[in-house]
């Protein structure tokens, strides 16, 4: 028989109970996901008791109210508050989403808040992306083109197009996050939302270097780990499809 | 407080924020040769432009005629000629190429039939010195800060710009009166980071947060404002707040002028198209704080909608549906979430909502910050870019889609004076023990509150105060109160509370620093709102209706030490920048 053991501290344990002070009579649980780096603590699941009654609609808006009315101590990223700049993706009722876009009326029965999945937790619900951000890096993200007039380059309305459902990325991380591959070779499997972003500059027609950017990503490793699972395309919160962009490389390298 | 791990570091240049002005900066200093640094509190795509909809203006002229000057003209009267035309000269004249050189970064700009960057009318924007609407705010498809954000983070990868992610800066470093560098507080490891640099450029947006309501991310908390003001430097015309005419009802989420642009239009409860009173000419595109106090009139004498009749209604629901996919996706997608309303069949509710802050830290046109003494002096060492600078390019009011161009023109123009006061790897001054001093004792006692107010209830009573006593229309009496009750949140900071005491994403020490860089910017707009008895732009008096440029052609410098005010003023330059254009003097602004 194997004998398989769980690395020291990974044991989520219960957590405090927060009881509602409010009287509500329409009380949801909130069990959140708590880890601090710098007690040597194991992780644990804080329960909160929110006052539903008067909640906003959002994940985000229930943080905020037990940050700002129970909690101040719990970490999580959030900025813009409506789905635009990635910071609040988390992992909510098993799910990944962002926690601004995300009704809870939407999720059922009591609401469990854990970090994306498969991420270093920096502190409570704050992973690092660190590994998936130099990735990103790798892919060169710029346009590359020899032209050096002051004129803007022409690019018709169909070519444009092509970029459509790409550029749109906000690279909050829910994709690359979900994926079963990514999980297990993330630091060399450069995971959908990056290989996202390696075909939005593959596909503009503006750039150049259409060729080196192929063959620079026609790996084993960093684009054939993909098993078409499509857990990526069912995460995105902005609707994107990733799947269908790696997809597109592999057909592009296939016929190249 | 030698509790503090130190960890000191040597740039030429520190840019502070990476937003789109902070890193169209930092590209134009790697491309110099100059060491630098790009610190912000968030990852850079998580920065406040990414939520930019509209546009970004230029006369580029790809949908008919159009003039540098004619957009000049417009800039000048939408800032209610509060602006200063040298640096509205500027920022006109260098636009056009400040476009193509996104476009060549790779922008994914909407196209023409042609393949050229695709344009749209926007407030204010007219042809011919006001005559009719031009098609210059240039776009991608309604997420054109989102494509621009990300665009210049590759930029910057590719020219190798240093970056320092989830730093929280906390103050300059003084010497003399220049700034010497900034110390900042490291969210992933809990360390204490002093950056000596020769030129340090403070691009760290706007303060949104000080309202309750406002379409502003939450970490728009103006931290480089506040770092400002404790270094002894005055903030410019603070009392010009932006509110947009459209946001969300209920929720504060912006929803584009370009809807407008693309022929949405406002109805209040009689189904009148109402903008046609106020603005008979440009109607629904007047600049925004034309249409904002009209939807406030018609708020106030009972024409809104709903239950409480507390909002007007935006209809797209006539446009083709394909025009609707193809310019305004983002918008149709926000309406669904934050409204539940489907675009193409039923209007969206909206309300005039806190967007953007014309004042802020003032420069030159090439970015300098200055103060007052004596006479108008540049602050050695240290720039400022962006919604935080008052160039002041937008006067009294910005223009819709002036504010992404203003980030990438004055971007560029602080690279290029860094680039001239400052040669790579000149030798660093040693700095004093005390600023470093001052600056933990500060972040030490913070950190260490144990008082019973929470920050969260210390906010709430700053936002509140601010949105009912500094809102859309003012008067005497509500500046008054407001100015008295500004000062209780402040006050109310002798008894903090600060649970977590832990230095590693310590969140709750994070949103405590931002409060106290919030209030003292919301003390500032306040004050400076109490003492200009006049309207302009923005500035809406109902006891001073008319615009007073006997007395306030000036822009208001606001000094704060504690919750203390100094309120200075100095003139709006009256000339432009060459002979290219002439001056435009005072007119009456209709729309």
């Amino acid at each position: 028989m194997v004998q398989l053991n769980l690395p020291a501290n990974s044991k989520v344990e219960k957590g405090q109970y927060y009881k509602d002070k409010t009287g509500s009579k329409n009380i949801r649980k909130i069990n959140i996901y708590r880890w601090d780096p710098s007690k040597n603590e194991n992780p644990r699941l804080d329960t909160y008791e929110v006052d539903m009654d008067n909640c906003s609609s959002k994940v985000l808006d229930v943080l905020n109210k037990i940050k700002n009315e129970i909690d101040p101590s719990i970490a999580y990223r959030r900025s813009c508050a409506h789905g635009v700049c990635g910071s609040c993706a988390m992992n909510m009722n098993g799910k990944n989403g962002l926690a601004c876009t995300k009704s809870h009326t939407e999720l059922d029965g009591d609401i469990d808040i854990y970090p994306l999945p498969h991420l270093k937790v920096l502190k409570d619900l704050i992973g690092d992306l660190s590994t998936l951000y130099k990735q990103y890096e790798s892919v060169e993200p710029w346009l590359k083109t020899s032209k050096v007039n002051d004129k803007e380059n022409i690019q018709s309305k169909d070519d444009r197009a092509k970029l459509d459902g790409l550029y749109e990325c906000i690279m909050c991380a829910c994709c690359s996050t979900s994926c079963p591959s990514y999980w297990w070779n993330g630091e060399k499997y450069l995971g959908p939302a990056v290989l996202l972003q390696a075909y939005r500059w593959i596909i503009d027609s503006r750039d150049e270097d259409r060729k080196e950017r192929l063959k620079k990503v026609a790996d084993e490793l960093k684009l054939y780990r993909c098993h078409t699972i499509l857990n990526c395309t069912n995460a995105c919160p902005k609707g994107l499809n990733p799947a269908k962009a790696i997809a597109e490389i592999k057909k592009m390298l296939a016929t190249a | 407080m030698s509790a503090y791990k130190i960890i000191d570091h040597e740039y030429d240049v520190v840019v502070l924020g990476a937003g789109g002005s902070g890193l169209r900066a930092a590209v134009g200093l790697s491309e110099a040769g100059l060491k630098t640094a790009c610190v912000s509190k968030v990852f850079p795509t998580r920065s406040h432009t990414s939520a930019a909809q509209g546009g970004i203006s230029a006369a580029l002229g790809n949908m008919g005629e159009d003039d540098w000057r004619w957009h000049m003209y417009d800039t000048v009267k939408g800032a209610d000629w509060l602006g200063d035309q040298d640096s509205i000269e500027y920022l006109c004249k260098e636009a056009p190429a400040a476009v193509l050189e996104l476009e060549k970064y790779g922008v994914p700009f909407s196209r023409t039939d042609d393949g050229k960057i695709y344009q749209r009318p926007f407030g204010g924007m007219t042809k011919n010195y006001g005559n009719e609407t031009v098609q210059r705010t240039c776009a991608a498809a309604d997420r054109t800060g989102h494509a621009i954000l990300h665009t210049l983070y590759g930029q910057a990868l590719k020219h190798n710009t240093e970056f320092f992610i989830e730093y929280f800066a906390l103050d300059l470093i003084m010497k003399d009166g220049a700034c010497k560098g900034i110390i900042a507080w490291n969210l992933n490891d809990g360390t204490i980071h002093r950056f000596k640099s020769h030129t340090t450029i403070i691009a760290t947006g706007g303060y949104g947060k000080v309202y309750y309501s406002a379409t502003s991310a939450h970490t728009c908390t103006g931290d480089g404002n506040a770092m400002a003001l404790r270094a002894g430097l005055p903030l410019q015309d603070m009392e010009f707040v932006q509110f947009h005419p459209t946001g969300i009802y209920g929720h504060g989420t912006l929803i584009s002028e370009g809807v407008r642009g693309e022929g949405g239009y406002l109805v209040n409860s009689k189904g009148e198209r109402f903008m046609e009173r106020y603005a008979p000419k440009a109607k629904d595109l007047a600049s925004r704080d034309v249409v904002s106090r009209s939807i406030a009139v018609e708020i106030n004498e009972g024409r809104g909608i709903g239950k409480e009749q507390d909002h007007v209604h935006l209809h797209i629901d006539h446009l083709d549906p394909k025009v609707i996919d193809e310019r305004l996706p983002g918008i149709s997608e926000a309406s669904k979430l934050f409204a539940n309303v489907d675009v193409t069949k039923e209007p969206i509710p909206v309300v005039p909502t806190v967007h953007y802050n014309m004042g802020g830290i003032p420069t030159n046109y090439k970015a300098e910050v200055l103060t007052l003494n004596g006479s108008e002096k540049t602050v050695p060492g240290l720039m400022a870019i962006g919604e935080a600078a008052c160039v002041s390019v937008h006067g009294a009011n910005r223009l819709g889609s002036n504010s992404l161009i203003d980030l990438v023109v004055f971007g560029r123009a602080a690279a290029k004076r860094a680039a001239e006061l400052v040669k790579p790897g000149m030798k660093h001054e040693e700095i004093d023990k005390n600023e470093t001093d001052r600056c933990l004792d500060r972040f030490d006692k913070l950190r260490n509150s144990e008082g019973s107010n929470p920050t969260s209830e210390l906010r709430l009573s700053m936002q509140k105060t601010m949105q009912s006593k500094c809102a859309v229309f003012r008067t005497e009496k509500t500046l008054k109160e407001g100015v008295d009750e500004i000062r209780k949140p402040y006050d109310g900071m002798d008894s903090l509370s600060v649970k977590d005491k832990s230095l590693i994403f310590n969140t709750d020490l994070v949103e405590t620093l931002e409060f106290d860089n919030l209030i003292r910017q919301a003390i500032t707009t306040m004050d400076s709102a109490y003492h200009r008895k006049e309207s302009r732009g923005a500035h809406a008096r109902e006891d001073f209706p008319k615009r007073d440029d006997e007395n306030y052609m000036q822009h208001t410098l606001s000094w704060c030490n504690g919750s203390k005010t100094k309120i200075n003023y100095r003139p709006v330059h009256r000339s432009t920048l060459t002979n290219d254009v002439q001056y435009f003097p005072p007119q009456e602004r209709v729309y």
